[in-house]
């Protein structure tokens, strides 16, 4: 199957929503339960974006915020990318850890915020657990089998850390392919959003097994 | 007040004096800027890959810095400017994350646009005057085309001036 991003018809776009909506739920469910929180998924959408239009997708490209990125291996490859706004970042980690969240830098100037090694590492298992949930509905819906790795976590600029796995489709043609699905307690005390990004080698096999080509 | 002009990634532009070309949040990605001084023309390019060759579909001459470099020239050339006095700055070309687990061909993707661009500068005689290159921090730039200076933005590293 020759699989091009620009020329995906409906058919398929909703499968991959559907890939969404499932992983995503049992994402929903875990973060839920981390938090002791309602947590709620919007529907999932299937982004085709430009390279030159990365900030349509978050905010802008050079917005703060915490971007925890992992690969995952076995018969499909790709990486998820769990990104928090600055806000949902800092109201995480005080839920998590229990404590003020207190910026290790100047706290005057927010720019200069960074994460502390336990603040960083609770973001990480955080994704981690997800990143399990969801890759395990997927791997149980298509038979697939799917392993991921640690996490590792940058706190920087929306565009350097999309860049990352929007460079993989670099060698493809002008548009990168996330699904994407935003979870959220239903204000925005906490708001995340879970890219799934599929390799595009990865989407032919995720198709076939679910009989769709 | 002075033209602001975005770059987006894998795009490219320039502008005359006083405008100024921004491109923001470059990770691994690299910002070529080069500046005519004497006719104060700027260009500025957001390159995501090292090379041109060997990718099938290469059209888009922004996003490689082989042909990045190649096409800034031209272009600038078309507004007045001499490429002998054209020099260049570089930024970006960050590691964001630890790639731990995979041993592909993007690894250290950085590094390799940092290399494969100097090499595109040093193939076109532009000399590389500032660079502000790798880290594992992202970086938004600012070419002013009145001066040629090269503003670098980052979260949590400061600003600075090259």
């Amino acid at each position: 199957m020759n699989f091009e991003i620009e020329s995906l018809d409906e058919m398929y776009l909703d499968v991959l929503k559907e890939i969404g909506n499932i992983g995503a739920g049992n994402a929903a469910t875990s973060l839920s339960k981390i938090l002791g929180k309602k947590i709620d998924m919007a529907v999932p959408k299937v982004n085709i974006i430009k390279f030159n239009e990365v900030e349509e997708i978050v905010g802008g490209a050079d917005t703060l915020v915490a971007g925890v990125y992992l690969e995952f291996t076995g018969d499909i490859e790709g990486t998820i990318m769990f990104i928090l706004d600055e806000k949902s970042t800092e109201n995480m980690i005080n839920i998590l850890l229990n404590s003020i969240w207190v910026p290790t830098d100047n706290s005057k100037n927010k720019n200069t915020k960074g994460l502390s090694e336990i603040e960083a590492s609770a973001l990480e298992e955080v994704a981690n657990i997800l990143s399990a949930a969801y890759l395990g509905s997927l791997s149980t819906l298509t038979g697939l089998k799917i392993m991921h790795s640690v996490p590792d976590i940058a706190f920087d600029m929306l565009g350097a850390i999309l860049s990352v796995p929007m460079i993989e489709f670099g060698q493809f043609g002008e548009h990168a392919l996330f699904i994407e699905t935003e979870l959220s307690d239903g204000s925005d005390y906490i708001k995340g959003y879970f890219f799934l990004i599929p390799n595009i080698e990865s989407y032919p096999i995720i198709l076939k097994s679910l009989g769709v080509v | 007040m002075e033209q602001i002009i975005k770059v987006g990634m894998a795009d490219l532009n320039i502008a005359k004096a006083p405008g100024i070309l921004t491109t923001l949040g470059l990770g691994s990605c690299v910002a070529i800027a080069l500046y005519d001084r004497k006719q104060k023309i700027g260009g500025l390019a957001h390159i995501m890959l090292p090379s041109s060759k060997n990718i099938k579909r290469n059209e888009n001459k922004a996003k490689f810095a082989d042909t990045a470099v190649e096409y800034l020239i031209e272009k600038m050339e078309s507004l007045g400017a001499d490429i002998n006095d054209i020099t260049a700055k570089i930024a970006g070309g960050a590691q964001m994350f630890a790639f731990k687990n995979k041993n592909n061909d993007l690894l250290r993707i950085g590094e390799r646009n940092v290399a494969a661009t100097l090499k595109a500068l040093e193939e076109a005689k532009i000399p590389v005057i500032a660079q502000d290159t790798g880290g594992n921090y992202g970086r938004t730039v600012e070419l002013y085309t009145e001066d040629g200076t090269l503003l670098i933005k980052t979260i949590g590293k400061g600003i600075k001036r090259i």
